[in-house]
């Protein structure tokens, strides 16, 4: 069934889209080290902020540090933040939203006040807060962005579960007296699993996004380490005199953002019965 | 009606505690002495002073103490003094013995954030509606397709980028907006027109950003809306009877389309009062984004707990008005509300 989705969404062209552009970008910041033309660190104060040439495709920045080969370097942490981020949310998703939806009664009031508890605490100032207090880098960047970002998985997954929990195969293999982990893990989380994947992909258009928006305030990816993020941000010293130290980065995140959307969004659509076709 | 009301204040009080809760705890789970900072910013400040600052905020007393101090504190609105600005009051205006009035730091930026971000929504609705319309009547046609991807485009493309590329073009290629601030320097000598002039300049990038990259949800949201009403039976009925299109679109339709926007609007605010970090930041404007920045990187304790909890408190007014709005514009959750 999973494969069906995925082949259904792919002959979206606007899915297929997104992920032929996940693909490489995936593929570029894998093999940055051996693709980036220069040293992402290197400085050299003879090349100072160079416009884009045959020699600096993306110019240099106010270190005379190549833009190119810093975007590559950068790419991958971005990637890295918005795949480990999203893997934290998804996993404590699936365990609250599977408790909640499986055992009902009193935990799942509990959990579900909690999800809404979160939901109204303004999201960018929790997790900046966080951030700040804890001495900002790569992993606190990844574990605040997923401990604030579940909400959306816990419901989802409770929804599933509750919906799951009706139908007759599972009432069938309770009647044969399946224990509770068997029908979580064989019948119910399975079949969970294609709008729990959905919501993943879409969620790492979202951490990329965070991280970029947090790494700009200074709060993120700290500096000499590159990040798109902030490298926007130098570009924002230097908007007056280098316009590609702003240009370059900033496509570079709408882009990777977009093909996970486009992805997400058509998985969801190939997913939805409403859109036809066979189910 | 009024039984649904008061069961939905009364639900407030347990989310407020939560909130507090988890705020309160993320401070103190950090590592790092509040007082520290505090002492870097005065030079003299002795061991003996900072030990008093401990006191003064309790700090010395176990955390369950200091919650328990805190949300007292909190019932009766008072917030504290901030450490870093000058000891001003961090919600709303103290007067000391001889009458001099502090003004609170969260009084003078909430009004700002509030303005321009209520603008922003009101751009995004004026734009988003006709979209939204357009792209349903049009439904796969080419209008929806562009819609669409302009859509996606809108969902993906980073606001602060979009802030820096539009000021690098308008602000400083061009010089037609300023880039900073709510007003020039020379502000004070202007006459009242040459003050408004001033004013809505220097808010026409920072409202009208935010409301540029908020415009793909609202789109979509309104689209699927209307979508989902021009498939029901009565409006097959009205184009049956032989009303015109137009007729049944604007009146019939798009009344029942529009009844979900207010659940969403109601979902904005935290955005209306907390999304505006990167935004204020870029373009200097002394709000609420700014304020809770400027503040953490400071480390001003009272300010960013204040912050967080009146934001908090603030989301949780505005989705109940949301609820009640919507229990009100809609017949059906109407009746299912005075049953219950």
């Amino acid at each position: 069934m999973n494969r069906s989705v995925f082949i259904k969404a792919l002959s979206n062209p606007l899915a297929l889209a997104g992920f032929v552009i996940i693909v490489l970008v995936f593929l570029l910041s894998i093999f940055s080290p051996f693709i980036a033309p220069y040293d992402p660190n290197d400085i050299n104060v003879k090349s100072i902020l160079l416009e884009p040439s045959m020699q600096h495709w993306m110019g240099t920045d106010g270190l005379g540090r190549d833009v190119l080969s810093r975007m590559l370097h950068g790419g991958r942490i971005s990637l890295l933040v918005g795949l480990v981020a999203v893997g934290i949310s998804t996993a404590i998703g699936i365990v609250l939203g599977a408790i909640a939806g499986f055992y009902r009664g009193w935990i799942d009031t509990f959990i579900m006040r909690l999800v809404d508890v979160m939901l109204s605490i303004p999201s960018f100032f929790l997790i900046l807060a966080v951030i700040a207090f804890l001495t900002p880098s790569i992993i606190n960047i990844m574990i605040v962005i997923g401990l604030t970002s579940w909400m959306g998985v816990t419901r989802l997954v409770r929804a599933e579960f509750l919906s799951l929990n009706e139908r007759e195969f599972v009432t069938a293999s309770r009647t044969l007296g399946a224990r509770d982990a068997r029908l979580i893990f064989t019948h119910l989380l399975p079949n969970s699993l294609t709008p729990i994947i959905v919501s993943a992909v879409l969620g790492v258009a979202g951490a990329v996004l965070m991280e970029s928006g947090l790494s700009f305030l200074g709060l993120g990816v700290q500096a000499p380490q590159a990040s798109w993020g902030n490298i926007l941000t130098d570009g924002k010293e230097y908007i007056q005199f280098a316009w590609w130290l702003s240009l370059f980065p900033g496509l570079a995140i709408l882009i990777t953002v977009l093909g996970y959307n486009l992805l997400g969004e058509g998985l969801r659509d190939a997913l939805d019965p409403r859109s036809g076709n066979d189910n | 009606m009024l039984k649904y009301l008061i069961k939905r204040v009364l639900w407030m009080i347990p989310m407020l505690i939560g909130i507090s809760l988890i705020s309160f705890f993320i401070m103190h789970l950090a590592p790092g002495d509040i007082t520290s900072n505090e002492a870097a910013f005065n030079p003299k400040a002795s061991e003996e002073s900072r030990q008093k600052l401990r006191e003064m905020y309790n700090l010395d007393k176990p955390v369950i103490v200091q919650y328990g101090l805190w949300l007292k504190r909190m019932v009766t609105l008072d917030f504290g003094k901030s450490f870093a600005s000058h000891q001003k009051p961090v919600f709303w205006q103290t007067a000391d013995n001889d009458g001099n009035v502090t003004k609170g730091l969260i009084q003078e930026a909430l009004p700002i954030t509030l303005m321009i971000n209520l603008l922003g929504l009101a751009i995004t609705l004026i734009l988003a509606i006709p979209l939204g319309i357009i792209a349903a009547r049009k439904y796969l046609g080419w209008q929806d397709r562009s819609i669409t991807l302009f859509n996606f485009i809108g969902f993906s493309i980073p606001g602060f980028w979009l802030s820096l590329l539009l000021m690098y073009w308008l602000g400083v290629v061009n010089n037609w907006f300023p880039i900073s601030g709510l007003h020039s320097l020379n502000y004070e000598s202007l006459d009242s027109w040459g003050k408004l002039k001033d004013s809505l300049s220097h808010l026409f990038l920072p409202v009208v950003i935010p409301s540029i990259t908020g415009l793909a949800g609202i789109t979509l949201f309104v689209k699927n809306g209307m979508l989902d009403v021009l498939q029901q039976d009565y409006i097959t009925t009205a184009r049956a009877k032989g009303l015109n299109k137009h007729k049944v679109v604007y009146t019939h339709a798009l009344r029942n389309a529009l009844l979900p926007l207010i659940t969403i609007i109601g979902l904005s605010i935290p955005g209306l009062i907390g999304g505006s970090v990167i935004a204020e930041t870029i373009f200097a404007i002394p709000g609420m984004g700014k304020l809770f920045y400027d503040a953490v990187l400071m480390r001003d304790f009272p300010v960013v707990m204040g912050i967080l909890t009146i934001g908090s408190a603030l989301t949780l007014v505005g989705n109940l008005l949301a609820d009640v709005a919507y229990a009100w514009a809609d017949p059906r959750v109407r009746r299912g509300v005075a049953r219950d």
